[in-house]
């Protein structure tokens, strides 16, 4: 740059010029684009708010997802905070964010196996229906709640299709994460590890996990950016979003149902 | 037009102070099992992430309809001109008001954080209907209130067609707003369908009316002062009406989903396997809440006293069986996310979920009922809302 800066002072022909203008141009041009995949790389900072350039979201596999394997649901326990349900004393009542689900069809008796959490939906019910607006869906697509205006209406868990959410029933033991706020009487779901984002790590708990098992089925990613590694493999794989019936155009989408 | 006096219940024999005592013992027990419930959280409720919505919503929003039901005696009066119900306006009104304030007080101290009501006042999503059910609450308390000044002073009593016909409309739209609450919802089978608010409406016409009626009888019983047959029996042939309309609502409701292969197994769930859904469905909902009352009402049990009363009782059970079947019956049933497969998973999904009610639950829901009848009980000792006799020849001047 200092060099640009001292050949633009000196003396110079037109050409020099225009030459070190069209150079200038190019390498801002050039260089853009990686600054930007910098920023969402590293994470956005604080004062900036999430952008709609952006739209998280999750590729499942369920080819891959293995028979038993219960790799991401613990993870999602880890990062987040929650009790896993085997060690919750009040199964029915225990929050649980992601879930494992077996499928079998009847007739064909073929069974698949997949991972179930919030869809992330565009037009969501939950969002929709919620009295205060503490059930939100931000820019990026990530739907969440805000831990100061839900009153534990439940009207959302009503609303939900996929069953996603969770009430906390009861008091929370010390096992909470700084970052991830929780609270007795409110109703959570997945965030998609929307602290991890923050923070750049540009993938969640469970997918890390999937990854880490060799299991591959789960793919993270920016599904607005058709270079990144989920859109391509979107292109791919025919995919299927649950319940499209609804036309909820979901951030999840499933290959293999 | 023959004048009637409006004058209040005494209010100071042993037996009143009975009454009020009675029902402020069951308002204290709902308040303690509104703080167990707070301080513990709802892990001591029968409710989970299955059934999240249990008993309390089932008072709540049996109270909530009752009450826009209540107001139908009054509406009859001042909006289609009916002399004769005129002198049982002020005591519709009043009991309209106290049941809502029941309703909405099992329904707000049931939410999981109920320290922050003031939240749901101060924040609002145009979105969702239970949004536009708080500013119809609001507004419903505003109207009858306005209403029952009209009826009760004379210096503003030709506002009374107006605030009358005001708070008809708006008990229809309110009656909408609380059918809807489920109407508007895609996920679960039973609901998600324009079919809920006028049922609901229809309903509440049935079940405020029983209320009402039991609640007239008893004032007048226990004050000692003249109730004829005549109003009894016109009121009784209203409310055989309001019985065959729900009837008909639920008949065809459950005709038409029947007809929907992707509804067979939800039908058949309420209609035949559901266990305790099941029987309340049919013995509560359709015969003690239908059938039966019908039968009493549309044959000669019906012009005797205590068969009226039967009826009504009867119609208030169906009427809280329905509640039940309606809220806890459709989420008792599995979420179908994939039509046609086996599911299973820690979260009970593809299972039929069982709900049993704890006894808090239980209390909240009476201490809404007896804070409504705890209400009208002291509104008809402090304002003037009954006419001192009802007896016929009173009211047979009315209609002249």
């Amino acid at each position: 740059m200092s060099e640009d800066k001292s050949i633009e002072n000196t003396p110079s022909s037109p050409e020099r010029r225009r030459f070190v203008g069209v150079a200038a141009t190019a390498a801002g041009l050039s260089l853009a684009p990686g600054i930007m995949l910098m920023e969402v790389a590293h994470g956005r900072p604080e004062e900036q708010a999430a952008s709609s350039a952006v739209r998280w979201g999750m590729l499942v596999d369920a080819t891959k997802c293995g028979t038993g394997c219960n790799d991401c649901v613990s993870a999602c326990s880890t990062e987040n905070g929650w009790t896993p349900v085997a060690e919750s004393q009040h199964k029915n009542q225990a929050p649980q964010w992601i879930r494992k689900l077996e499928l079998q069809d009847p007739l064909t008796q073929f069974e698949t196996n997949l991972p179930m959490m919030c869809q992330h939906c565009a037009d969501a019910p939950c969002v929709d229906v919620c009295p205060t607006g503490a059930s939100f869906k931000r820019a990026d697509g990530i739907v969440l709640v805000n831990r100061h205006t839900c009153i534990g209406c439940r009207y959302c868990m009503m609303a939900c299709p996929y069953k996603a959410r969770s009430l906390v029933h009861e008091p929370l033991n010390d096992t909470q994460k700084a970052d991830v706020p929780r609270g007795m009487g409110c109703v959570e779901s997945c965030t998609l590890c929307v602290q991890k984002i923050d923070r750049g790590d540009g993938t969640t708990a469970c997918a890390e996990a999937c990854t880490a098992s060799g299991h591959n089925a789960l793919l993270f990613g920016d599904m607005n950016d058709p270079e990144s590694e989920i859109s391509k493999r979107l292109r791919e794989l025919p995919t299927k979003q649950v319940r499209a019936d609804l036309n909820l155009n979901l951030g999840v989408r499933y290959h293999g149902i | 037009m023959a004048s009637i006096t409006f004058r209040e219940v005494e209010g100071s024999s042993l037996k009143y102070w009975l009454l009020f005592g009675g029902l402020g013992l069951f308002v204290l027990f709902g308040a303690l099992a509104w703080n167990y419930m707070h301080h513990h959280g709802h892990v001591v409720t029968g409710m989970d992430n299955q059934i999240v919505w249990g008993l309390p919503h089932v008072f709540a929003v049996f109270l909530i309809v009752a009450a826009s039901g209540a107001l139908n005696v009054a509406s009859i009066a001042s909006v289609f001109n009916q002399k004769m119900y005129k002198p049982l306006a002020p005591l519709s009104a009043v009991l309209a008001l106290a049941l809502m304030l029941g309703g909405l007080l099992v329904l707000v101290l049931d939410l999981g954080r109920s320290d922050r009501l003031i939240v749901a006042m101060t924040h609002f999503n145009f979105k969702s209907m239970f949004t536009w059910n708080v500013f119809l609450y609001s507004g419903f308390f505003g109207l009858v209130g306005i209403y029952l000044w009209t009826m009760l002073d004379r210096s503003v009593a030709p506002y009374s067609k107006a605030a009358g016909t005001a708070a008809f409309i708006w008990r229809l739209i309110l009656t909408t707003g609380t059918g809807s609450l489920f109407g508007f919802l895609i996920a679960r089978e039973l609901y998600g369908t324009s079919m809920l608010a006028p049922m609901f409406i229809i309903m509440s016409f049935a079940y405020g009316l029983a209320v009402y009626l039991m609640v007239l009888a008893a004032a007048y019983a226990w004050t000692g002062r003249a109730l004829g047959d005549a109003v009894m029996l016109r009121l009784k042939g209203l409310l055989a009406v309001f019985v065959a309309a729900v009837l008909y609502f639920t008949v065809v409701y459950h005709l038409t989903s029947l007809y929907f292969a992707k509804m067979e197994g939800v039908e058949a769930f309420i209609l035949r396997d559901g266990g305790i859904i099941t029987t309340l469905f049919w013995v509560g909902q359709i015969l003690i809440g239908c059938v039966l009352p019908l039968l009493i009402l549309l044959t000669a049990l019906g012009k005797q006293r205590t068969w009226i009363m039967v009826a009504c009782a009867l119609i208030i059970l169906g009427g809280m069986a329905q509640m039940y079947v309606t809220i806890i019956g459709a989420q008792a049933f599995p979420l179908d996310m994939f039509p046609g497969l086996i599911e299973k998973s820690s979260f009970a999904d593809g299972q039929v979920h069982s709900y049993a009610p704890s006894v808090p639950e239980f209390f909240l829901g009476l201490g809404g009922v007896a804070i409504a009848l705890l209400a009208t009980t002291f509104g008809v000792k402090v304002l003037r809302l009954l006419p001192a006799t009802l007896d016929d020849a009173t009211v047979a001047k009315l209609e002249h």
